[in-house]
């Protein structure tokens, strides 16, 4: 408390300090998980892209920061993720290429690529962590695996893909009577 | 004996007996396996009419009941299979939570479903229902439908709503069941016993869901197809003329297991756990997410919440 604080004061000073200390005790429901415990397979690369550097050598190949349309390798990605205000090396780290970076430029495996696309995500990314956005799969009551958010979303064109739905149920009046 | 036999025998008396006098029933029953054995029906065929409501096999009766119906299913399948009989865990009580916001109506989890727990295959019996529903309108019944089939989902304007047994606290089908072969596990699920289903259908008629099945014919499975882990009140194979419906996977989720059709889905919108811990995903839910149970006025209490995860 505040030692300037008249004396009169100071017991309803205190009093508030304390209210205080009560409502931070009690934060909202929300089960902490260390994103250490999250087994989740490995990203979906395409086949042998992977590490980046096998092409991306610096020695071999100047780094190209500039905002450029992609000719050549890369082509075949199309960026429909807010493309007005992103470019590759928002995500990709231009001198580490076999690894990504936060906004802040800490570097990021791929397998922790969750952490970036939470950046924006947030909302998401705590759903996701106590298993409620995404999909897991193994035991409600022990080991979970994880997916990664660029299991289910292609990270340059996020919008889930429309799927062929299986069969409907035989509708009733075409099922026919068995001996 | 055939089961058929035995169990149409059963819906003769039983309709009659006051309730809770099994015993005595037997007593007058005994009339009528004798008549039954003299016309050539084994030492198996008088246990199976015989046999015991489960919650009242002893470990025995149980080991031995589940001995011989192991040895049917192998005679008709040409497999082995295994019929488990693991019981509620303790301090569980399972809740399932689909959320409404993601599911696009692909019906990965209906057709998971099947190959799970080994219905008849001709005609399918499905336990899930996807219903397709305007989002114009929401939740409206009469706007349902059940059978679209487009060459992609989701459809622009349209949302999904898988509907399947909702396990409710309060169950009707279990309170019409003239027999007791249905009851609720002090694990929430509710069960039916197939050796002591008289097929009455009531139970069909007073769920609000949907949500149970009758074998009209003898089931239909490939032995390929049929799924050798199997429950004695869950997935194992059924004889003609009894009530069927989805368990939770009785199967896996004793054994710590997520349900098939949460292990499917592509969307994750599958979510299932204990709702008996306050760590759980699905207790996260109901206390963060806008959630509702369907048909909510009839008041069956539903362990199947809805929810928006957006
Ligand atoms: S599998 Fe998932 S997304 Fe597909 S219909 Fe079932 S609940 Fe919906
Ligand atoms: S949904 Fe239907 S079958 Fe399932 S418990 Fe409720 S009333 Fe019974």
């Amino acid at each position: 408390m505040p030692s300037s604080a008249p004396r009169a004061l100071r017991p309803i000073l205190s009093g508030l300090l304390a209210m205080g200390t009560l409502l931070r005790a009690t934060p909202p429901a929300s089960p902490v998980v260390d994103h250490r415990d999250f087994q989740a397979p490995p990203p979906p690369f395409s086949d042998g892209i992977f590490p980046c550097s096998s092409c991306h050598d610096p020695k071999a190949m100047a780094p190209n920061p500039k905002r450029r349309p992609l000719e050549g390798m890369h082509a075949d990605i199309e960026l429909r993720h807010g493309p007005e205000s992103r470019w590759c090396l928002d995500c990709h780290d231009l001198k580490d290429r076999d690894r990504l970076h936060l906004v802040n430029g800490e570097k990021l495996d791929f397998t922790a690529s969750y952490l970036l696309c939470g950046q924006c995500h947030g909302d998401k990314l705590r759903d996701w962590r106590v298993g409620v956005h995404g999909k897991r799969t193994g035991s409600w009551n022990g080991a979970k695996q994880y997916l990664l958010c660029v299991h289910c979303h292609n990270p340059h064109s996020p919008r889930f893909k429309a799927l062929r739905p299986l069969p409907p149920p035989v509708p009733p009046d075409q099922i026919r009577a068995r001996r | 004996m055939s089961d058929a036999t035995s169990r149409s025998l059963r819906m003769t008396r039983r309709g009659l007996r006051p309730a809770g006098s099994r015993r005595a029933f037997l007593g007058g029953a005994l009339a009528a396996v004798a008549g039954a054995l003299a016309t050539g029906c084994g030492r198996e065929g008088m246990e199976a009419f015989l046999q015991h409501n489960f919650r009242e096999l002893s470990r025995d009766e149980l080991d031995r009941i589940i001995k011989r119906l192991e040895g049917e299913a192998k005679r008709r399948y040409g497999k082995k299979i295994r019929i488990g009989k693991e019981p509620a865990m303790q301090g569980v009580v399972f809740g399932y939570a689909l959320d409404l916001s993601r599911c696009i109506g692909c019906r990965r989890c209906v057709h998971a479903c099947v190959q799970e727990n080994n219905p008849s295959r001709s005609p399918e019996i499905q336990w899930i229902r996807v219903l397709q529903m305007e989002k114009e309108k929401g939740v409206d019944l009469e706007a349902a439908d059940a059978y679209y089939n487009p060459e992609e989902v989701p459809q622009e304007g349209h949302f999904y709503m898988p509907v399947q047994c909702q396990q409710c606290k309060n169950p009707p089908c279990v309170k019409v069941c003239p027999v007791g072969a249905t009851w609720k596990d002090p694990d929430g699920i509710v069960v039916i016993d197939y050796n002591w289903c008289i097929g009455c259908r009531y139970c069909m008629a007073a769920c609000p869901y949907g949500a149970r099945h009758f074998n009209w014919g003898e089931p239909t499975v490939q032995p390929a197809d049929l799924n050798p882990e199997t429950h004695y009140l869950g997935n194992r194979p059924r004889p003609k003329g009894v009530v069927e419906k989805c368990t939770f996977c009785i199967q896996r989720t004793r054994k710590g297991l997520y349900p098939a059709c949460v292990e499917v889905c592509p969307t994750g919108s599958r979510k299932f756990g204990n709702l008996a811990d306050p760590k759980s995903e699905i207790r996260y839910i109901l206390e963060n997410k806008r959630v509702f149970v369907f048909k909510g006025e009839l008041n069956t209490q539903p362990k199947f919440f809805y929810f928006y995860g957006v």
